[in-house]
């Protein structure tokens, strides 16, 4: 029988199923960080049990950690203590950890790849909606809470209904200056932040076929922002090119072992989906958004929907939308005043991100108002930028390059936007506060924040690109 | 163990609002800590005071307003997307609410709702209107072993889904992480197979 993807996995991860319930799922890898996992500890510790398989947990601090005097003890008290608690959790259950000060250090999601531990075919899960990013390698990665955080401690496994799929098909070529957050921003555009809800969201399509590893990541990590459960792409020689070598990817006679499971990994020609969306490359321009949700996007030189021309879905949110962000219906967002530059989180701060910034400011400095920090996803990646030279570009251009976190992704350190201001930030969320209360968030790709960062105002990319 | 949840007939907290995140429901800065308690007064706190300020209370936010009251709270469609947070389902618990009525639900929200004993009710968008459309004083019934809602002062009603594993532990107060437990055997072959 053909199948997707997407089962092509699950079937095999299945320990069994309950009448008219869940599926027991095994779990492979599971990824933990400070703020989802204490009271999940805590959980098992008040049952007297042990985590079942501490060696395929992994273990990181991010979304609390400072980004600067990473040295120094955490000032902010509760910080510390949560910081604090993952490292005695961690050598209580023999956890590996790779904390603060250690070279491996950054944010989850983007360590996880680059250390060879996300593989095709695995089922992953950490107590963070954007697990999802996994699924680039063809995966089964989602978002947990920290009730299940504490299951998959116990059991290595989860209760799981089977989710709808959905593929979303992109064909053709990139536009200049689109690059793969734009097509994600795009999609979002078309479908809503709630269009994929209840699915597994497979992309697939010559247009993505044609992305780089941390391109497609960018992709998968925002298939959450659609609601979708996970998303995936199936493995190709780009996936095991990128992989090969890594400090945990499979070696030798156990390499080929793996890769000839791995080249089975695709839906086959005539697998069911219970929804299908297509999509034109040459459709896509560089994105921004001026809502409060991630499907309130447009193309930079568009203007802002009215209450006549947005999608149902937002209509009865976007005068409290544009109120909050200091935004009118109908105007252009082109030349809109930022005051802060944000790139970093898990959908943007892979050193590819890095050497596209570089690239582009290269020799260039940013507009004297505006404030950019740079803030790698993790130690590798800032270690890489140095080693490239990147660091003293974004020097000369007046960027920060600061230490490894989630940073003002979700502002839960000390890198707030204060009240007011606007953020152009290559991050997956723009909700109401979500960068500082009162903040206001544009997001957009590496290459159209670098471009605000520089002129000052929201600028479409590619009228700066010769 | 959660407490069991059966039939719960309350007043209700309306918040007509759509596309509620969790980063609403409870704001990244409250999620420093290390238990599960507490959280209920940090509920929806950006929405309920000016400036992260308690003595500026704003009035017109209807978990400020002394006319709403109850264990159930109404929310517009999408409620719960964004971030993984359980602290969400927790503050919602500790702010005194069972239930939570919306026309559509985050699948990370609804999971940890269930594992929290907090009941997401899915109804029609138009039902879900005819509820915001009631007084303050109007009690719902959730019936969860029949799985219907009701408006008690005009008797209508609409039915909701649950899977029938879920609605036994709700039933009885039992949590998953007792089931995985009981299965370690099933694991362990499973594992073994697969090696
Ligand atoms: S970078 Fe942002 S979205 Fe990614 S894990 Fe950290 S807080 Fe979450």
């Amino acid at each position: 029988m053909s199948k997707t993807l997407f089962e092509k996995i699950w079937d095999t991860h299945i320990v069994k199923t309950i009448d008219d319930g869940p599926s027991v799922l095994y779990i492979d890898k599971h990824f933990i960080h400070e703020v989802t996992s204490p009271q999940a500890f805590t959980g098992l510790n008040k049952r007297g049990l042990k985590v079942l398989r501490p060696q395929q947990v992994v273990a990181t601090a991010d979304h609390n950690v400072p980004t600067l005097n990473q040295h120094l003890p955490i000032k902010e008290d509760l910080s510390r203590k949560q910081v604090e608690a993952l490292i005695q959790n961690c050598a209580e259950h023999g956890i590996e950890l790779y904390g603060l000060g250690h070279p491996f250090q950054g944010i989850v999601h983007v360590i996880g790849p680059e250390l060879g531990i996300t593989q095709p075919g695995m089922t992953i899960v950490c107590g963070d909606s954007h697990t999802s990013t996994h699924g680039a390698f063809g995966a089964i990665a989602f978002g947990i809470g920290t009730s299940e955080v504490e299951m998959v401690f116990a059991s290595q496994c989860l209760l799981q209904s089977k989710p709808k799929l959905m593929r979303i098909t992109i064909n053709g070529e990139l536009n200049k200056g689109v690059v793969s957050k734009d097509i994600v921003l795009y999609i979002l555009s078309q479908i809503t932040a709630s269009g994929a809800t209840g699915y597994a969201v497979e992309f697939a399509g010559s247009a993505i076929r044609s992305l780089s590893m941390e391109a497609r990541m960018t992709i998968c990590n925002m298939s959450i922002e659609m609601g979708g459960r996970c998303g995936l792409i199936a493995p190709d020689e780009t996936t095991f090119d990128y992989i090969n070598g890594r400090k945990f990817a499979p070696q030798g006679a156990e390499w080929n072992k793996k890769l000839s499971e791995w080249k089975e990994l695709y839906s086959d020609a005539d697998a069911n989906f219970d929804k299908e969306i297509f999509i034109k490359a040459e459709d896509i321009q560089p994105m921004i958004t001026y809502g409060t949700n991630p499907g309130m996007g447009i193309g930079v030189s568009e203007t802002i929907p009215t209450t006549e021309t947005i999608n149902d879905n937002d209509r009865s949110g976007l005068s409290k939308s544009l109120a909050y962000m200091g935004l009118e219906q109908g105007a252009t967002i082109k030349g809109q005043k930022i005051d802060y530059v944000f790139i970093g989180s898990c959908t943007n701060s892979r050193i590819e991100d890095l050497r596209m910034v570089a690239s582009f400011v290269k020799g260039k400095k940013k507009a004297a108002d505006v404030e950019v920090w740079i803030v790698p996803g993790s130690k590798q990646v800032e270690a890489q930028a140095i080693a490239e030279g990147i660091d003293k570009i974004f020097e000369e251009a007046g960027f920060q390059l600061r230490q490894p976190g989630c940073s003002a992704c979700l502002g839960m350190n000390e890198d707030k936007i204060p009240a007011g201001k606007y953020c152009i930030s290559t991050s997956n969320r723009n909700f109401e506060g979500r960068q500082g209360a009162g903040a206001r968030t544009l997001l957009a790709s590496p290459l159209t924040a670098a471009a605000a960062a520089i002129t000052g105002v929201v600028t479409d990319v590619r009228e700066l690109l010769n | 163990m959660s407490k069991p949840l059966n039939i719960v007939k309350s007043r209700f907290v309306p918040i007509n609002i759509e596309n509620i995140d969790t980063d609403q429901i409870i704001p990244a800065r409250f999620l420093k800590a290390t238990t599960k308690d507490g959280f209920g007064k940090n509920l929806f706190r950006d929405w309920r005071y000016y400036n992260d300020d308690e003595s500026k209370t704003r009035a017109d936010f209807p978990l400020n307003m002394s006319q709403f009251d109850g264990e159930i709270l109404v929310a517009g469609k999408n409620f719960g997307c964004g971030s993984s947070r359980e602290h969400a389902a927790w503050s919602i618990l500790d702010a005194g609410f069972r239930v939570v009525i919306s026309s559509f639900f985050a699948d990370i929200f609804k999971n940890n709702a269930l594992n929290n004993g907090v009941l997401p009710v899915q109804v029609s968008e138009d039902f879900l209107q005819r509820i915001f459309l009631q007084d303050n004083n109007t009690e719902l019934t959730v019936d969860l072993e029949k799985q219907t809602i009701t408006i008690n002062s005009t008797g209508e009603s609409d039915s909701f889904d649950i899977n029938s594993y879920k609605k036994t532990c709700l039933l009885n107060g039992y949590d998953d992480i007792d089931y995985l437990i009981s299965i370690k055997e099933d694991i362990q072959q499973f594992e073994t197979q697969r090696a």
